[in-house]
């Protein structure tokens, strides 16, 4: 069973988004993409310093037999990239909402991709989108 | 089978292509012939290059091609130019696949090598491609490409990349040397430069300075691509071991193990990289792995890579291999093993140094360059080239390649190549008859 934290907003294209304290935006993908995919066996992050447009592909996630872009919710600049991944892909299989977090920006206003809330989400992932 | 799935008429399987981007029919392209008429129609052919005594390199070798290897490649179990569609169930093509980039990667000394490209000229093309793929830092798709690299590869990697936005940017050599002088290259020192490609030998014969090139390119934050033949490996540094760290991607031609000269073609290209690279390089990788039993067994990997699964963002539209070819190259390879082929290299390297003794001590011909070079050689002459090429062809003799046809400022030069398979008495006669030509 998939699990989606209330604190955290959804895309439909299964990322999350977690606002930090310091104002920076966390994304990652959810439960349910992790489960979709399998083991991961390899993910690229964006490197810092990126500028990225709202719907900009920002990561690869690819399991043995499938690879997936990951978009970015909103635009901004981005901060920093997961550095984990690089040695360790299953963080996202295990722990998708924590270690496994894809990348961090900083906002830079302007159009956002719709975002929905936990509940939202979860019946778009129950439909099988 | 029409009837069977349904379809009317040949032409119906075909509706989905819009009528105005069909052609109704290929210009130049005859109509059908019977077996008969093609046997004798090729057979003509091929008789009309008789058996010249051959001295000509330019991008193709000839090289002694033991009987066993073409016995065993057109063996029915691996009869076959194409990757197996449900690949894992030929596991002995999988092991040649394996064997044949296992083999590459140890001459080039880099980590991991692809299962070949078309030939080496696309292989540099995607090496170009891949190089844009993997320089994240850079935006400048900026790729410099000297001219002492063979022409051919360049005019083919150019119509490959340029309409992907790539910008191939020309290096001039040292007209002395016929390499590439490393001090030229500050022109583009502080710029956004995203690879350099470093020939070696380079299209005159001649050995570039890799390691200086290597380093250059690494401090300007440049990745370095080698073009390099592979027999040459035998006993040239390898790829991975030139300068600071080594190129990032090593492409080539593996024609000169095991494959005709056949006019032109097919040859293979091969490509390997460092491990860090791996995700971007185009082409099948075959791996070994251990089934749920424990047993060994090969695979194809990371295809996550490829159009398959990628769609329109893979590494490449290339999916299949030269794997007739790679199965050529890859017993050549383990027939020779690298005593073979450093005999092999150095009897090249002996025969076209003597060639170019013989050669340049008929009078009005002179070596083009400085003597570094590794089984090929540019002399120049009291006349043009190609009216000598043209002479020669006249006693059976394929004289070399006139530098003329691809550098102007070169209407006299003849680039002449005498590898393993030459005798004294061969390089003596083609001594004779060009001393004739010119009196």
């Amino acid at each position: 069973m998939s699990s989606y934290p209330a604190d955290l907003r959804y895309t439909k294209s299964h990322e999350w988004l977690r606002t930090l304290q310091d104002g920076t935006i966390e994304v990652g993908i959810t439960d349910h993409a992790q489960q979709a995919l399998g083991d991961l066996v390899f993910v690229e992050v964006p490197e810092a310093g990126r500028h990225l447009a709202a719907g900009d592909a920002c990561a690869v996630v690819e399991s043995v037999k499938a690879a997936s872009d990951v978009y970015s919710p909103i635009a901004g600049e981005v901060t920093s990239g997961n550095p984990k991944l690089a040695t360790e892909p299953e963080l996202i299989n295990r722990d998708p909402y924590g270690a496994g977090w894809i990348m961090r920006l900083k906002p830079a206003g302007g159009a956002a991709t719709e975002t929905l809330d936990a509940k939202a989400y979860e019946a778009v992932a129950a439909a099988g989108g | 089978m029409l009837d069977r799935i349904g379809v009317g008429a040949i032409d119906d399987l075909f509706d989905e292509i819009p009528k105005a981007l069909r052609i109704d029919a290929l210009e130049g392209v005859p109509d059908a012939l019977p077996e008969m008429d093609v046997a004798r129609l090729a057979g003509a052919r091929a008789a009309a290059d008789g058996l010249p005594l051959n001295f000509i390199g330019a991008g193709a070798y000839e090289h002694h091609i033991p009987a066993p290897v073409w016995a065993l490649v057109t063996r029915g179990e691996i009869y076959s130019a194409y990757t197996p569609y449900q690949a894992e169930a030929s596991q002995g093509t999988l092991q040649i696949m394996y064997e044949y980039q296992s083999m590459i990667a140890g001459l080039n000394a880099m980590d991991v090598s692809n299962a070949s490209l078309y030939e080496g000229a696309s292989a540099l093309a995607e090496a170009c491609l891949m190089a844009v793929r993997a320089h994240r830092r850079s935006k400048s798709a900026r790729i410099l490409m000297p001219a002492t690299v063979n022409p051919a590869w360049r005019q083919v990697a150019r119509a490959i990349t340029e309409g992907q936005g790539l910008k191939l940017e020309a290096v001039p050599y040292d007209a002395a040397t016929g390499r590439i002088d490393p001090k030229s290259l500050e022109q583009f020192a502080g710029e956004d430069i995203t690879a350099i490609v470093v020939p070696q030998p380079n299209f005159f014969g001649q050995l570039e300075d890799a390691d200086a090139l290597t380093r250059w390119a690494r401090a300007n934050g440049a990745l370095i691509i080698a073009a390099v033949n592979p027999v040459s490996l035998a006993l040239l540094a390898p790829p991975g071991e030139w300068g600071d760290g080594g190129a990032d991607i090593a492409c080539g031609d593996a024609q000169p193990f095991g494959v005709p000269l056949s006019s032109g073609g097919p040859y293979v290209g091969f490509m390997a990289c460092r491990m860090e690279h791996v995700r971007q390089m185009p082409g099948r990788i075959a791996g070994r792995t251990v089934d749920t039993e424990g047993t060994p067994g090969f695979t194809l990997t990371l295809q996550a890579r490829e159009q398959h699964i990628r769609r329109a963002k893979a590494t490449s539209n290339i999916c299949t291999n030269q794997g007739l070819l790679v199965t050529a190259a890859t017993i050549a390879m383990a027939m020779l093993g690298p005593e073979g082929a450093r005999r092999i290299a150095s009897a090249s390297m002996t025969n076209t140094r003597k060639l170019c003794d013989k050669l340049c001590a008929i009078p009005g011909i002179a070596p083009l360059f400085a003597r570094t070079f590794f089984h090929e050689t540019a002399v120049s002459l009291p006349r043009a080239a190609h009216e000598v090429v043209e002479r020669l062809a006249h006693d059976n003799i394929v004289a070399g390649f006139a530098l003329g046809e691809e550098y102007p400022e070169f209407e006299n030069a003849l680039l002449v190549c005498a590898t393993e398979t030459k005798t004294d008495a061969d390089l003596d006669r083609f001594a004779r008859a060009l001393a004739h030509a010119l009196t």
